[in-house]
Parts: C-alpha cells; sequence; structure tokens
C-alpha cells in the first residue's frame, strides 16, 4: 500500500520518503521501526533525547531511552503476561518481558494460560498474549483451556483492556501463527483495544520477538506513572545469557560441542535409523534439566548446495552476507550453514518473484491461488523452485533477501546431567523420503547419520522446557508414554530419578515397529526395571504382528491399574509424535478416566483438563 | 536272578539343573509368564533349561552379538525347534507344513539333522507358540526333542530292504512314544484350548505323572538308534542305547543291543570323553520296548547327577562296569537277553540317487549339503521339493547323514519327479566328489551358543579346497567320512570321522584321524588348534600317501592307523591317551 496525501496525515515529502524507505526494509527493521517509534514518541515525552541514526540503534538502547522516558510518566501500573508455549519459546520471552516491566516497577502477572484464573480477565488493564501455533494451526498444549474459554460464550467484554500479541510459528506450515492471530482477533472482538500491532514470528523468532517486546515496553512507559526503579536494570535484564543460565552460550551464540558418540540405536535389518548422540558440554558453563531440548544448528547437504549453485552457474567462492551485522562468507558455506534451502514457504516465494521472469511463478503467488500454492510448496525445496520457474535474474548477493535463516532443530534431551555429567545425549530419527521425483533427507537427522563423526564439532545450545518436568516431589508417581524417538526424555527423566533415588512408581509406555531392531534404548529400560528405578513397562510393536498394536492400547489394557496411579496422584507425560499418537493417546487416556472412574465424556474431559491445569498432564509433542 | 555285580549310585550334591527339574512342576516351571514377557526376546536361565524339554532352545544370532550390544539392544534372541520325526520319517502333507512354518516364523530354512530331525531357526519367543501349534495340527511334536530324556528315535531309511523298512519305523516309532515324557505341561503350555485331563486327578493321584522318569526326569540326555546292516548310517555305536536290526529269512528276527555310546566331551577335560557302545546281545521285537524301558530307568537311578558333564549313560557303564549293568538290567527285566547274533556293517554313509525296493516302489536319495534346505542362487532345492511334496504320494525320510530320501515313488510318479527335479536343475548328489557326500556338520555359528567355531558354514568351503587335492592324487570317487563340529558335543560325531574337526576357536579347530568306515572305531586326535593352510599342509602329504600305498580296498581311517599317524583308539577310556 502506496501512502498517499489522501489516505495519511504526512505532507507529499513525507509520504515519498516514506513510501521509498519502507519497500527496502526487512521484516525485523519494521519491527524494530515500529518500537523505535514507540520509543521515541515516549521519549519526547519525557524529555529532549538524542535521536540515534535508525540503522545503528540496538534494542538495548531503546529499551534505554524508554527507561529514561518512563520516569516522566503517568497511568496505571500493572500488566498481565499471558503465555501459551509448547517448546518454553513464548515461555521464556513472557519471562524477558515480564523481568522488563518489573524492572521498571510494574505490577506484573506472569502466567501460563492454563494456570490463570479466568476471573481476574476483566480486572487486567494491560493484557499481553505470547503464544506458538503447532500442527494445523492447534493452540499449545498450555493454552488450549483459555483459547476456549475466550472463544466461548463465557467470555467476559473487555472494554477497559489494551492489549498486544506475539505470535510465533513457522511459515512453513499452512496456518502459520493461526493461535496468535485468533487471540489478536477475538480480543479486538471482546471490546479491548491493541496498543500495539501483532507481531508474527518465524522460526527465527528473536529479533522480531525482542523488537515486540520493545514496542510493547514502550508504549506501556509511555502511558505509565514514573518508575521506581533504576535504569540500569532495565538494560542488565536484557542479556539472553542472563535468561539462559550461566553460560555465555545462547542460540545467538551457540556453543560447539564435541561429538563424543554417534551411533545408529536401530539393529541391523531395520528400516529406520535412529542416531543416539553424546555431546560433550565441557567448558561450556551449559546446563539443563531432564525434559529440557537442544537446538541444533545444522549443515544442510553439500550434494544439493552444489546443486543449486550449479544450476545458477554462480561461483561458489562468492562472498555474500550472512548476518545483520553484514558478516560474509562465501555463497556455498552460507548455504550449508546459514539459510533453509529445504523447505519453501509463502513468504519465500512472494520475495523469489521479483527475481524470476516465470509467468506461472508470478500467478502462483496471487492471493486467489493460495491453495495452489501451498500444494506447490509442500514436499519441494529451493532447486525445485529454481527448476521450475526459470529463467532467473538472481543473483548470489539476493540471497539474504529471499532465503530464510536456517533454523536450529530442536531435540528433546535424553540424558541427566547428574548420570552423565559435562555431557548431553539426543535421540535422533533420520527422516528420507521420495517426493516430486527426488530423494529428500531430513536436514539435521541426514546430517548426524551420515556426515557427524565422533571428534566433529556441533553448533548447539540449551532450549529450557518449563512445560515438561518431571514432578518435584520425588515419590510422585510418573506415567511416561514415549514411543518412537519420543522415549528421548524419559531415559533423562528417569536417569535422573535413579540418581536423586526417587522412590515414586515409574511406567513408562514404549512403541516402535519392530521388537527385535526398533527396540530403542532397550538394554537401558531392562537394567531399569531390575534395578526398581523403573516399576513397569509396557511396549506396543506394529508391526510384528498381523493386527497394529500401539501404546494406547497397551494404556486400554491397563486402564483400572493406569487410574489408580492417576488417582495417587500420579503425573502424565507423553512425547513424540503429535498428529497421531498424541491424539490417540488423549483418547484413550479419557477412555480410561471415564470407563474406571465412572465419568461421563465431560466428566472425563473436565478430570484431564484439571489434570493439566495442575501440570500432572505435560506433552511435549512434535 | 543272583546278583553278582552290586553297585551305589554315584551321589554327590544334585546340580543346578536337578534342582530346576525338581521345582518345574513336571516341566511347566515360569515359562508361560516368560513367553508373555514384551520386554525381552529371550527367557531366564531356567526356563529355557526347561524349553529343551518342550523341543526348543533359545538362542542368539552370534553375528549381531557385539554391535547390538553397542547400539543397546539386548542380543538378537531367537528360537531353534526340533521336531521329533521318529526314523526321519514325514508325509507329503507334514512336509509342506515345514516348509510354511521355516518361511512364516523361522529364517526361511529347514535345518535336517543328523538324528533325523526337522529344525527350523530364528523363531522369535511370540512366534513359538503359534509354530508349536501349527507343528502339532500337522501331527507332529517337539516334545522331548531336546532336553535330559530319550529323543527322536533314528532309524535307518533302508532303501534296499524296503519290506523290513515298515517294521524297523514301526519300533523307532513304539520306542519313540513309550518314551515320551507324560506331563501334561506341554499341552497347557502349547496347546491350550485342548488340555489334557492330569493324569494324577483322572487316577485319585495313585499314578505317577511320569512312570518311567519320575520327577526329575533322566541325568542327561539319551539317544537311542536303529541301525540295519550293512548300513550303520545311524552310527549305532554311537547311541546311549542302540538297536541292530536282524534280518533273517527276509524277515525281521529281531534285534541286537548296545549300549553305552556317546560323542561328547569338554575340550582339556579328559575324564570325559566320545565312547562306543557295546554289544550286549539279542532281542526279539516284540521285547525292545520293555529292554529300553528298564535301560533307561537304570540310567535314571544310577547316572551322575552332580556332575552334567558326567551325566551321560556312557560314564554309567563305563564307572561301574558292563557286567553290571547287564545284571542289572537282567534283574528289573526278570529275564535274560539271548546272545547276540551275526551281522555286518560294511559303512555309514548314504547311497545316492534312485534305488528300487524289493516291493518295486522307488526311493531317491537326494544330498542335501549340511541338511540345509534352502533355496540358494542358483539352486532352488527348497522350492524344487516344496512342489514335489504337493504331488508326491509316498513319503520323505530324513537321513542321519542330513540328506533327504523321497521314498515310496511309484514308476509313473518318479518320472515326474525327475522332471521337477531337472527342470529346478537339482542334483542327486552323485556329481559331487565322493569327499563332499560324505561330509557331515553341525549347525554351529551364528546360532548356536555353544559353537567356538565355524562348522556348517565353513565346511564346503575346506572340502573346496581339499577336493583339488584328492582330484590329483586320484581319490576323487574315494568315499572318506569327513566331519566339522563348532564343539566337543558332537552333533555331527566327529569323534566317528576319518577325518575329523573340532572347533576350538574362531578359525582354529582340533583335527583327528582315525575311525573305522562302517563306524566301529573311535578317531584320535592327531593336531591341536591348527588353522586352514596347517589342515591342508596336513592332510596334503598323507592324501598323497594314502593314494599311493593303500592296500586294496583299505579306508583311509584305517590306513591312518596302520601307518601310524595315529594309535588305533581300542575304547573310549583310551581316546585320549
Amino acid at each position: 500500500m502506496q501512502l498517499q496525501v489522501t489516505n495519511s496525515p504526512f505532507t507529499s515529502e513525507q509520504a515519498e520518503l516514506i513510501n521509498k524507505l519502507l519497500p527496502t526494509l526487512t521484516e525485523t527493521q519494521k519491527n524494530w521501526l515500529s518500537g523505535y517509534l514507540a520509543f521515541y514518541r515516549a521519549g519526547e515525552e519525557a524529555a529532549a533525547v538524542a535521536v540515534p541514526e535508525a540503522g545503528a540503534v540496538s534494542v538495548v538502547e531503546l529499551e534505554a531511552l524508554a527507561a529514561q522516558a518512563s520516569a516522566a510518566s503517568q497511568g496505571p501500573r500493572d500488566a498481565t503476561i499471558l503465555f501459551g508455549s509448547q517448546t518454553g519459546n513464548s515461555q521464556r520471552l513472557a519471562g524477558r518481558l515480564a523481568d522488563k516491566l518489573k524492572g521498571q516497577g510494574f505490577e506484573v502477572t506472569l502466567s501460563a494460560m492454563n494456570q490463570y484464573k479466568t476471573n481476574n480477565l476483566k480486572k487486567a488493564g494491560y493484557l499481553f498474549v505470547l503464544v506458538s501455533t503447532h500442527g494445523e494451526g492447534d493452540p499449545p498444549d498450555n493454552a488450549l483451556t483459555f483459547y476456549e474459554f475466550l472463544h466461548s460464550k463465557r467470555a467476559p467484554k473487555l472494554d477497559g483492556t489494551k492489549f498486544s500479541v506475539l505470535a510465533l510459528g513457522d511459515t512453513s506450515y499452512e496456518f502459520f501463527c493461526k493461535t496468535g492471530q485468533d487471540f489478536d482477533a477475538r480480543l479486538t472482538e471482546l471490546g479491548a483495544e491493541r496498543i500495539a500491532d501483532r507481531v508474527d514470528c518465524d522460526v527465527d523468532f528473536e529479533d522480531a520477538a525482542a523488537g515486540w517486546i520493545a514496542a510493547v515496553t514502550g508504549v506501556l512507559l509511555a502511558a505509565a506513572a514514573p518508575a521506581s526503579a533504576p535504569q540500569a536494570a532495565v538494560i542488565a535484564a536484557d542479556s539472553l545469557a542472563a535468561v539462559q543460565g550461566e553460560s555465555v552460550y545462547t542460540r545467538a551464540n551457540p556453543f560447539m560441542a564435541e561429538v563424543l558418540e554417534n551411533l545408529n540405536l536401530n539393529g541391523r535389518g531395520s528400516d529406520r535409523e535412529t542416531r543416539h548422540l553424546e555431546l560433550s558440554l565441557e567448558g561450556s558453563g551449559l546446563s539443563y534439566e531432564p525434559g529440557d531440548a537442544v537446538g541444533v544448528y545444522p549443515q544442510n547437504d553439500p550434494a544439493l548446495v552444489d546443486d543449486i549453485i550449479a544450476f545458477l552457474q554462480w561461483n561458489p567462492e562468492d562472498a555474500v552476507v550472512t548476518g545483520k551485522a553484514g558478516e560474509t562468507s562465501s555463497l556455498r558455506e552460507a548455504l550449508l550453514h546459514h539459510y533453509e534451502i529445504t523447505v519453501l514457504t509463502k513468504p519465500l516465494l512472494e520475495k523469489a518473484v521479483a527475481f524470476s521472469g516465470s509467468a506461472k511463478l508470478a500467478e502462483l503467488v496471487k492471493p486467489e491461488n493460495k491453495d495452489s500454492l501451498r500444494a506447490y510448496v509442500s514436499g519441494r525445496d529451493v532447486l525445485d523452485l529454481l527448476r521450475d520457474f526459470e529463467p532467473w535474474t538472481l543473483g548470489s548477493g539476493d540471497l539474504a533477501n529471499v532465503l530464510r535463516k536456517l533454523p536450529p532443530r530442536l531435540y528433546s534431551i535424553a540424558s541427566s546431567l547428574n548420570s552423565h555429567p559435562d555431557e548431553v545425549h539426543l535421540t535422533i530419527r533420520k527422516v528420507e523420503y521420495e517426493a516430486h521425483g527426488r530423494e529428500r533427507k531430513g536436514v539435521c537427522s541426514v546430517y548426524a547419520s551420515e556426515r557427524l563423526e565422533p571428534g566433529d564439532k556441533l553448533p548447539i545450545f540449551i532450549q529450557q522446557n518449563p512445560n515438561f518436568k518431571p514432578p518435584v516431589n520425588p515419590d510422585t508417581p510418573v506415567i511416561m508414554v514415549g514411543p518412537g524417538t519420543g522415549v528421548a526424555p524419559f531415559r533423562a527423566f528417569l536417569e535422573d530419578r535413579e540418581e536423586l533415588g526417587a522412590a515414586g512408581k515409574a511406567w513408562l509406555l514404549y512403541g516402535d515397529r519392530h521388537f527385535v531392531t526398533d527396540f530403542l534404548y532397550q538394554t537401558d529400560w531392562q537394567r531399569m526395571l531390575n534395578d526398581g528405578v523403573l516399576t513397569k513397562l509396557d511396549v506396543a510393536f506394529s508391526r510384528d504382528t498381523e493386527e497394529k498394536v500401539y501404546v494406547q492400547q497397551r494404556m486400554l489394557e491397563n486402564g483400572r491399574e493406569l487410574y489408580k496411579w492417576l488417582e495417587e496422584g500420579a503425573h502424565v507425560y507423553v512425547c513424540g509424535d503429535e498428529k497421531h499418537m498424541a491424539h490417540d493417546v488423549q483418547a484413550a487416556l479419557l477412555d480410561i478416566i471415564g470407563q474406571h472412574g465412572g465419568k461421563s465424556p465431560e466428566g472425563a474431559a473436565a478430570y484431564l483438563t484439571e489434570l493439566q491445569e495442575q501440570g500432572r498432564y505435560q506433552r511435549d509433542v512434535y | 536272578m543272583a546278583k553278582n555285580h552290586k553297585a551305589e549310585p554315584i551321589g554327590g550334591p544334585p546340580s543346578d539343573v536337578e534342582h530346576l527339574k525338581k521345582e518345574s512342576n513336571y516341566l511347566r516351571g515360569s515359562l508361560t509368564d516368560s513367553l508373555s514377557n514384551r520386554i525381552t526376546g529371550g527367557l531366564p536361565e531356567l526356563d529355557n533349561r526347561l524349553l529343551k524339554f518342550h523341543g526348543s532352545y533359545m538362542q542368539d544370532d552370534r553375528d549381531y552379538r557385539n554391535e547390538r550390544e553397542k547400539q543397546k539392544l539386548e542380543p538378537y534372541f531367537q528360537f531353534m525347534l526340533r521336531v521329533v520325526t521318529p526314523g526321519g520319517l514325514s508325509t507329503p502333507a507334514q512336509w509342506l507344513v515345514m516348509d510354511e512354518l521355516a518361511e512364516k516364523y523361522g529364517t526361511g530354512s529347514i535345518r535336517l539333522t543328523t538324528r533325523q530331525a526337522f529344525q527350523l531357526h530364528g523363531v522369535l519367543k511370540w512366534n513359538l507358540k503359534k509354530t508349536i501349534q501349527e507343528i502339532n495340527t500337522a501331527l507332529l511334536t517337539t516334545l522331548a526333542a531336546c532336553g535330559d530324556v530319550s529323543r527322536n528315535v533314528m532309524c535307518n531309511p533302508n532303501p534296499y530292504q524296503s519290506e523290513i523298512h515298515s517294521e524297523v519305523y514301526y519300533w523307532s516309532q513304539q520306542l519313540t512314544t513309550h518314551l515320551a515324557p507324560k506331563t501334561p505341561a506341554y499341552h497347557e503350555i502349547w496347546l491350550d484350548g485342548e488340555k489334557v485331563v492330569d493324569s494324577l486327578e483322572q487316577n485319585g493321584g495313585t499314578v505317577e505323572v511320569e512312570p518311567i522318569y519320575g520327577p526329575v526326569y533322566l541325568p542327561r540326555k539319551f539317544k537311542i538308534g536303529i541301525a540295519v546292516p550293512p548300513s550303520n548310517d545311524v552310527d549305532v555305536y554311537s547311541q546311549d542305547l542302540g538297536f541292530i536290526a536282524i534280518v533273517e529269512d527276509g524277515k525281521l528276527a529281531g534285534f541286537n543291543v548296545t549300549v553305552g555310546g556317546g560323542m561328547g566331551m569338554t575340550h582339556g577335560d579328559t575324564a570325559t570323553y566320545p565312547q562306543l557302545a557295546k554289544l550286549i546281545g539279542f532281542v526279539t521285537p516284540d521285547r525292545i520296548l520293555d529292554v529300553a524301558e528298564k535301560t533307561v530307568t537304570i540310567q535314571r537311578d544310577y547316572g551322575n547327577r552332580s556332575i552334567r558333564k558326567n551325566a551321560r549313560f556312557k560314564y554309567t557303564i563305563d564307572r561301574h562296569g558292563l557286567d553290571w549293568f547287564v545284571d542289572e538290567l537282567h534283574d528289573r527285566l526278570g529275564w535274560e537277553l539271548a546272545p547276540a547274533r551275526e551281522f555286518t556293517f560294511e559303512h555309514t554313509g548314504d547311497r545316492y540317487g534312485w534305488i528300487k525296493g524289493k516291493d518295486g516302489r522307488w526311493n531317491l536319495t537326494l544330498y542335501v549339503e549340511s541338511g540345509r534346505i534352502a533355496d540358494t542362487e542358483g539352486y532352488p532345492l527348497k522350492t524344487a521339493l516344496r512342489e514335489i511334496a504337493k504331488m508326491h504320494t509316498g513319503d520323505f525320510r530324513l537321513t542321519a547323514n542330513q540328506n533327504l530320501m523321497i521314498a515310496n515313488v511309484t514308476s509313473q510318479k518318479k518320472s515326474k519327479i525327475v522332471a521337477l527335479l531337472k527342470g529346478y536343475g537339482i542334483a542327486e548328489g552323485t556329481q559331487y566328489s565322493a569327499l563332499r557326500r560324505s561330509a557331515l556338520s553341525c549347525v554351529a555359528l551364528p546360532t548356536c551358543g555353544l559353537a567356538m567355531a565355524e562348522a556348517e558354514r565353513y565346511l564346503p568351503t575346506l572340502i573346496e579346497k581339499l577336493e583339488p587335492i584328492l582330484e590329483e592324487a586320484g581319490l576323487r570317487d574315494e568315499e572318506i567320512n569327513i566331519r566339522m563340529t563348532g564343539c566337543p558335543n558332537g552333533c555331527a560325531r566327529p569323534a566317528l570321522g576319518e577325518i575329523a574337526f573340532i572347533g576350538k576357536s574362531p578359525g582354529k579347530y582340533n583335527m583327528y584321524m582315525g575311525a573305522g568306515f562302517s563306524g566301529d572305531r573311535l578317531s584320535k586326535l592327531y593336531r591341536e588348534n591348527i588353522g586352514e593352510d596347517e589342515i591342508i599342509d596336513t592332510l596334503k602329504p598323507i592324501i598323497d600317501r594314502y593314494a599311493a600305498e593303500r592296500d586294496s580296498g583299505e579306508h583311509f581311517g584305517d590306513f591312518v592307523v596302520r601307518t601310524g599317524y595315529v594309535q588305533v583308539v581300542t575304547d573310549g577310556t583310551n581316546f585320549h591317551a
């Protein structure tokens, strides 16, 4: 949309400048700018402050400005921050926002959505929603009940509420950031006032999220009363390291972990391959707890990279920009390590149009063809795109404007730091399949299985997951459902319980295809059963019998006992495939609660919801 | 009858296995629970011991053992199932069931054993029950195929004297059935729904569950075989109890009885040794069940239950003397054996090809390398036999030399079978060198837990290297019994091989020579712990000399004894001397 004198409050000179500037901005720059404007305004109101060059300003500096501004502001001083988080990213960002506002002397209510007392909602003056989207546009587990409440008839009018939404998602999914968008629309519908635009973050969310946090902080401070807290606290609170613990190694600054062991857990003859990686954390200062994940920055398939370069007849040694501070590397290095080339997204195609002479592509990105576009991007990669929509005017220097940054892959940790000091173990299943006439390879899993040797270094960071934690009380029984690689965190749970001498009962349900070859960590479980660390182990192997058997069948077979454990206060953990397994397991749980607890379907659902709200039903599904 | 030789059982604290048997409640143990445990594909040691009585051993694929341990996977546990076929006889319908079960639950192949039984390998725990049920549905059983009981009774498949084969075969069946365990445990565990009423309940608790064995069964396995001279294919002297058919005027007069043979020994333990059975007399057919039963009960009462390595019947007899045994047997029988009758053994090997019996029916003996029925590249033996089984109206007989006889064939069917074999390119065996045709090997690696070296997988390779030497020496058609086992337990009866190898460690064997061609003399250790190169270097000059200096009709085993390569072994007790 072009700004004109007629549709904006700007003069023609201003509009021209803005129109000239805006199309050149990246998403990140736009976010920064919106936050910056908020601060700028706040700063103007508070005092005359120096305006730095827009390109050079950092988030930290913006916040410093905001802090100064807040000293002179007036207004309400309480904020409610609600998050819905599956892997912990939203929660972490919510914590960061909370710290920031507390540092400014705000009264902050920080809560997972399902922990929040909804009758307080009407009283919340400022409401900030940070939420991710999963699978087919689904809210995360701990957002579900709140999401349903807010979209129901029971939702209160929120006329006096001011809000803003940060949505996390992945543009390679059809329903990108849908949950956040739903909240944004619904809050408006309920009468609340949006005080800062929703920001939709892709997998590389850090910069965009920081921009949003800066923006809402700015708005709040601008409207609020003078702060009592010292300014310095604000700046200090922004250190990413402070959020993640003592280590200096973070998502933005990953640790180069040495590979100590890399073996295939699937026996000879299996049609699957699952790598068990043991990585050294020595010297990193990194620590983790059971339930946490490791983010791995993988390397793209060199063969695919070379094919792309050859196709475009580029020089692999061309220098290209890879970092926001203008760092460069060779084109080949950039494609190997910095850019995503195996996934196509709608934004990517929209950007690519400018460099393609193909009328077909121009047609495909038209809004009315969104279904065709979605069908096209499914299962295709950058090489397909290049081949399908010639001719190209793309230069290697344009990569940064077209491609998404290579996102890290998250893997649930399969070890306990207590039993393996200075080590972290991962369980990675190799993904390979055929699509559109070519063999497709999972970026990280194939890297791990084909090109990663002991002695190599792997860039990693720890991703805390506060929503998947063993019970605090070691006497509490645990039921763990983890078929396939979903069993990984339970190795961590059980190893930890073993080290701590936890007395509570532990029940593991595991499944895969074949007993002989696919029983991941079989001898570990056998030992734990013998030693009493594991009380009960039920397994289901789907391809060993004529009729396929899955973990949920084993749950149902043991329904009476499972319900008894629940009544004894057991926590239930589910990890693994979301699409089928997690749904079937949940259905089995509801069945069992209904049947053995003598409850109606509604009663069973309420029982399970209560478990979830008490943190006794936690899932780590993907 | 006066007892001249009194003896006390050896006594000593019973071994662990004896306790286990006692506590097993007639072979039940905790098998049912262990079989339904889904966390492991194996069984606890105690239940595995019991499982043997049910005809199965737990094994693991040893080729996979080390890598799986690293992969945090338990060993590749699998089960060998042995099917009792007295005299090696099965119907075409039964053949087809075994053929199908091997595909469905096993590794795809069937192993014909040196004791004329079928073996399936690679059966997973969860499939054991189904497999055993289908075997029983085909009127076969696995009960007592292994364990401390009387095993599958062997019997010469007898192509020449077809008129007495059915009679001899009948007695092998009778012996097998008579000495089978009577416990209902087998039916309870495997054939549920067909529960047999407990004999104790049925008889008001007055009748023994196991009238012959009692609650602890035998101290060790017990092997019975029936030979029909001039063939000693069953190696009758290697049997705990042997019967030698005496045919007079074309009729079965009865059997000479031999006792106390056995092959097994332990490396480095001279208190263990192979032994040949001794001839003790003659019985008429109607009395052989009585003789077998009483012999078994003597071993039951006098066998060593303290040390399993010395528990075989041969040691019981050597300990107390043959005279003691004969007295004890007569005592228990209440009558005496007649003096042994004349007979002559000429060989132990099989006669390959088509042979017409006296009843006008045809029998084809087919060479089967290492007894392995499988489809291999260019040699679809298993498929060919399946097709034959579909149209065959006679029977199949597994031979004691791991070969297969397609027996009782009419002239009309014969031409069809010939055409089928030709179509699949299956050879009778006559085209192979005589050495290859006379070879025996046990299964050994990768499935046998006892194996210290290869046998089945390696012997054909070794023979391939020996064949040019024999060819050059002009001995291509000279039968020399060559045998190889992966351990000294002796499943391929190596102590009766003219040339024999017993595994010591991977690639290394003890080499023995000098056994009698007709199975009447034990071999002797000649070289210890040697590998392939040394085996060939050692054998070549002996073979060359044998070709040059042998007497007319002199067999290799006799030659190496005469020329002093090895000392003659006159009795198992001087095997190690």
